[in-house]
């Protein structure tokens, strides 16, 4: 047997790939997990609303709603092992017709066939109770006090930890172009002309899952992006709801909906358009109106004027409807993790899951580690900690004491911590610490991280990228080219003055 | 953990914060400066063009000349200056403020105080604020930040620029681009009008032949990895006309469209924060609505001279020695209200019979304009303003003879603009 | 010498910020219209016949903290010297310490402009 081969390669580390990985890291297999961006979660999964859905939303029949219920029931034990921030703040879908009051009804039904822990139908009463904010027209509505909110970057980049603590090998900058398929080993070939090889590979690409399953002769299938603007607002915002509130869904999506960030911030969105482009992140004013009247109309108090930034991602849709999972009958040891949208991230535990016993089937040998270590250290977030513990922590490490990001309250020796994780971006940092994150997004920090980056990498500071490839953030010294030369000698205007 | 005790802190040592300690410390009270950066002087260290200091120094200056002259006397007083700190937490209760602080060197500091200035500054408005459409490439900077990484670090972000807002730091920012050799296709206004000053368009633009848009605005940026390009689309009658939208091929976009005051602090101490100023409201000695807690700059308002800045800061300076001493009475404070075309007036409060600063904002361009000083109905006094324009403070001293008491509580002041 | 010239000037005089129309003939005689104050005339004289502006730049220094410190000129220089004093500042590259207010570069193309640091750097 060849040493270096992989027994699974994983394509795609966004929140679905960075899973499954985690999951089979538990196993003695030799693992690795391949992204075509500089970082891990810089795909769909970065803009990812960071809902923990209930599981009320989707047919009892779906492939989608079990593993939205068995995945929403994994979150406080990833929570304890992980550490990555998630609250259980509860769902509430809020109703503002009797029309609407029906279709609450039956989402109601869905739930309790689909087994939702603790899910009511509430009267206009107890609704504004739960939650006073909300525009007094409601009529009442639904409460599913298991729903919860989490970074999803965090969580993705503490999977990734976690699975690269217990061996898996993780590949950035790695944009499968080719692979060949010999005695029963693929040979996966990279647009750096890398090489590795797998045994078993996963297609969990996302927005891409379409174009990496013609790459292996897999099934042919398109992934359409369904393209979804969000807006986020500042912290202590006047319309943060206590729970995650939706519209009453529509047939393409579950609606604008407002959602308290589990760091104190506040989103509303996300709109859903379908786009051609995958690359499209797109925003236009026109969704702003839209978004923010659907939002207001739920929530009043609502403002404008808190919006700290907006950004734009796509759901890598398909159709039918249901996720794509299975082994694929077209590419030997090839499994299909395709069309993952809402719930994808809900789902991606029990996906992993899934997907672990899905490779059985296909005949890879899964041996538990003895070894395997489930925890990761837990981040220190200074903006978390009591003036007493922030002081004992400078102690250990001065950098502790010195605050990089004064919106997030983010301090060098996190920054530091996760450069040697491997986040030398701009938008690397950001996702991990939430350096550049807060109000002024970015306008005091980001010169001092990318000094930081700079230093702790010992690249020139000119090398620096707010996220991989071109994205240069700056183009010269003084004086750059195409000026500041001096006029050849100035010409010898006599001057005579009036 | 340490904790210190001040009569007074001061946060933020930019201008504001020196000429506030400053006032503090020649009233002969213990007064502590404490900062995040690594100097004192804050924003004026990145803004070395000059123009600063013809009021205060009777001198034109650059910025970090007036911060040196001002920092000389903050240390040859004695005030005690805490750099790279960072004040996290600002809590008020039972007359004690307390600031939680944190530095590399002292680790958590608890300062204690009676008397706390708010001189934090401002942040500058960023896409986010203004929703500009489009991609998130890199090369999307504030004029501010671009300012810095020139002028501190010698970096400069891009060659071919496009900047939008034409407020004072961006056309300041559209020469020194041009000084260092990069190439500023353009500035694009929203507004008919510039927002700032006609001696900048003048050296700032025209020296350099830059094509000022005005009545336009950046519809979309394009660029998947770094700035492509903007569409640059005209309003008319104050709605975009795409059809008219025009392109310009460029890899940096600077924004330059507002500042807003820095207060997040103010608001964990319970400050009560102005819609129309964006900073706290103050009554007549500029103390904020936590007794004892006071505000001047640009964390209060955002100015545009920092000689003004210095000038507000003294005299707030001189509040709080008035309110160590227990001088600052209970006399009883009218109301200051925004008339007819004014935006705001700080302070928000005034006393009968006694000296005041106002400082206000217009929002109407004119020629020549006059201020209305209104009460009980009536005009109590007038004044000729020239060359009235958002861009430029209102910044006049009411008399207190023409400001008598009322009968009873004192009538509520209008300050309007016609 | 050239012909007669004509420019559009904003005047910088007061803030009345006139739009000057200025000719001049032989590049000396030069009439100004459009001033609603006699600051108008010299100021369209100046701005036409010798226009001059401070200018403000950042040289480079061998400190690690502070790797540039800025400078100015101490009086307006004429405006086709001001990149070839540019140029010059850009190769510079200076020793702290460094005291706000010593001159980098004296007496300047034999214009009597100076140009001097603005912000100390220690040693």
């Amino acid at each position: 047997m060849k040493k270096d081969v992989f027994d699974v390669a994983i394509i795609g580390a966004g929140a679905v790939g960075a899973s499954i990985l985690r999951r089979l890291s538990a196993y003695d297999l030799k693992l690795a997990l391949l992204e075509k961006c500089t970082d891990v979660c810089f795909g769909v999964s970065k803009a990812n609303s960071g809902i923990i859905h209930a599981g009320f939303h989707h047919p009892v029949t779906s492939l989608k709603a079990r593993l939205e219920i068995r995945g929403n029931l994994m979150f406080d034990q990833l929570q304890h092992e992980l550490g990555f921030p998630f609250k259980r703040v509860g769902i509430i879908v809020a109703a503002f017709s009797y029309e609407e009051m029906k279709t609450v009804e039956q989402l109601y039904e869905q739930g309790v066939a689909n087994g939702v822990p603790l899910i009511e139908v509430c009267g206009r009463e107890r609704l504004l109770m739960l939650e006073p904010k909300l525009n007094p027209d409601t009529v009442g509505g639904l409460y599913a006090p298991t729903g919860g909110i989490i970074e999803p970057y965090r969580y993705v980049f503490a999977l990734v930890e976690s699975a690269k603590q217990n061996g898996a090998e993780v590949k950035t900058d790695f944009e499968v172009v080719s692979a060949k398929h010999n005695d029963n080993v693929y040979t996966i070939t990279s647009s750096r002309k890398e090489k590795i090889q797998a045994r078993h590979v996963i297609n969990s690409a996302g927005l891409f899952a379409d174009e990496v399953s013609a790459i292996f002769g897999g099934e042919v299938f398109t992934i359409t992006p369904r393209k979804g603007e969000e807006y986020l607002l500042e912290r202590n915002a006047a319309g943060f709801p206590n729970h995650v509130i939706f519209p009453v869904p529509s047939r393409v999506s579950k609606g604008i909906l407002v959602i308290p960030t589990v760091e104190g911030t506040m989103m509303v969105g996300p709109t859903a358009i379908e786009v051609n482009d995958k690359d499209d992140s797109e925003t236009s004013s026109d969704n702003l109106d839209k978004v923010f009247a659907q939002a207001m109309y739920m929530i009043p108090v609502i403002s404008k004027r808190e919006i700290i930034t907006s950004f734009a991602g796509s759901r890598a849709t398909m159709p039918g409807n249901d996720f794509y999972i299975g082994i694929s009958k077209s590419a030997p040891h090839f499994i299909q993790v395709a069309g993952i949208q809402s719930p994808g991230l809900t789902a991606s535990p029990a996906i992993g899951e899934y997907v672990k016993d899905l490779l059985k089937q296909d005949g890879l040998r899964l041996t538990e580690k003895t070894d395997y270590e489930p925890f990761i250290p837990h981040e220190t977030c200074v903006r978390e900690l009591s003036p007493a513990a922030l002081d004992e922590k400078v102690k250990e490490d001065p950098l502790y004491g010195h605050m990089v990001c004064r919106c997030e309250s983010v301090s060098e020796a996190e920054i530091v911590e996760a450069i040697r994780k491997g986040h030398t971006t701009l938008d690397g940092i950001k996702f991990y610490t939430r350096a550049g994150m807060g109000r002024c997004q970015g306008g005091f920090c980001s010169y001092r991280v990318m000094k930081i980056i700079a230093r702790e990498t010992g690249r020139p500071i000119e090398e620096i990228t707010k996220r991989g490839g071109g994205s240069r953030l700056l183009l010269g010294k003084i004086p750059v080219e195409s000026g500041a030369r001096p006029s050849p000698k100035p010409k010898k205007k006599s001057v005579k003055y009036a | 953990m340490r904790e210190l005790e001040y009569e007074a802190i001061v946060i933020g040592a930019g201008a504001a914060g020196m000429a506030a300690a400053l006032r503090i410390a020649e009233g002969g009270f213990r007064v502590a400066l404490v900062d995040r950066e690594d100097h004192l002087g804050g924003i004026l260290m990145q803004c070395i063009h000059n123009g600063f200091g013809l009021h205060w120094f009777k001198q034109e200056l650059t910025g970090p000349e007036f911060a040196e002259r001002l920092a000389e006397k903050v240390v040859a007083a004695g005030i005690d200056i805490f750099l790279n700190t960072t004040v996290m937490d600002f809590s008020v209760s039972n007359g004690v403020k307390t600031l939680i602080a944190c530095n590399s060197e002292q680790g958590v500091i608890q300062f204690n105080a009676r008397a706390v200035v708010l001189a934090m500054g401002c942040r500058e408005r960023n896409r986010g604020n203004i929703g500009i459409p489009g991609t998130r490439p890199a090369g999307i900077f504030t004029a501010g930040l671009a300012q810095r990484l020139i002028n501190v670090d010698g970096y400069v972000p891009g060659k071919r620029v496009v900047i939008i807002g034409s407020g004072d730091i961006g056309l300041i920012m559209a020469r020194r681009l041009s000084w260092v050799g990069a190439k500023v296709l353009a500035v694009v206004e929203i507004l008919p009008h510039p927002s700032g000053i006609t001696r900048n368009i003048v050296q700032c633009l025209h020296d350099f032949n830059i094509p000022l848009y005005l009545s336009h605005i950046v519809s979309r940026i394009e660029g998947k990895d770094r700035v492509e390009a903007v569409t640059i689309t005209p309003l008319e009658g104050g709605t975009p006309e795409h059809s008219k939208s025009f392109r310009i091929e460029c890899d940096t976009v600077l924004l330059s469209v507002g500042l807003i005051p820095e207060n997040e602090l103010s608001k964990k101490a319970g400050v009560t924060i102005g819609h129309d100023t964006g900073g706290p409201k103050v009554d007549a000695h500029l103390m904020t609505s936590a007794e004892g807690v006071f505000a001047c700059g640009n964390v209060l308002h955002v100015h545009d001279l920092v000689d003004f800045v210095a000038d507000e800061s003294t005299r707030c300076g001189g509040y709080v020695v008035d309110y160590l001493r227990d001088q600052i009475g209970e006399e009883k404070q009218g109301a200051v209200t925004a008339g007819a075309n004014v935006r705001y007036v700080v302070p928000h409060r005034y006393v009968p019979g006694r000296d005041t600063h106002f400082s206000l904002r217009s929002i109407i361009v004119k020629d020549r304009g006059t201020l209305l000083i209104k009460r009980q109905g009536a005009v109590i006094k007038k004044k000729t303003v020239q060359h009235v324009k958002p861009a430029e403070m209102i910044y006049f001293k009411m008399r207190g003879s023409d400001l008598p008491a009322t009968e009873g509580d004192p009538a509520p002041l209008e300050i309007a603009l016609e | 010498m050239t012909a007669a010239t004509e420019q559009e000037i904003i005047c910088l005089g007061c803030p009345n910020g006139c739009h000057l129309h200025c000719t001049s003939k032989k590049g000396h005689a030069v009439d100004v219209t459009g001033n609603k104050c006699d600051r108008g005339v010299d100021y369209g004289r100046e701005e036409l016949l010798d226009p001059k502006r401070v200018v403000t730049a950042v040289v480079k220094t061998t400190s690690s903290e502070l790797p540039y410190v800025p400078v100015r000129t101490t009086a307006p220089l004429v405006k086709p010297l001001i990149p070839e004093l540019l140029h010059e500042l850009y190769q510079q590259h200076v020793t702290p310490p460094i005291r706000s207010g010593n001159p980098l570069i004296e007496n300047f193309r034999n214009t009597g402009v100076n140009v001097i640091f603005t912000r100390s750097i220690a040693e």
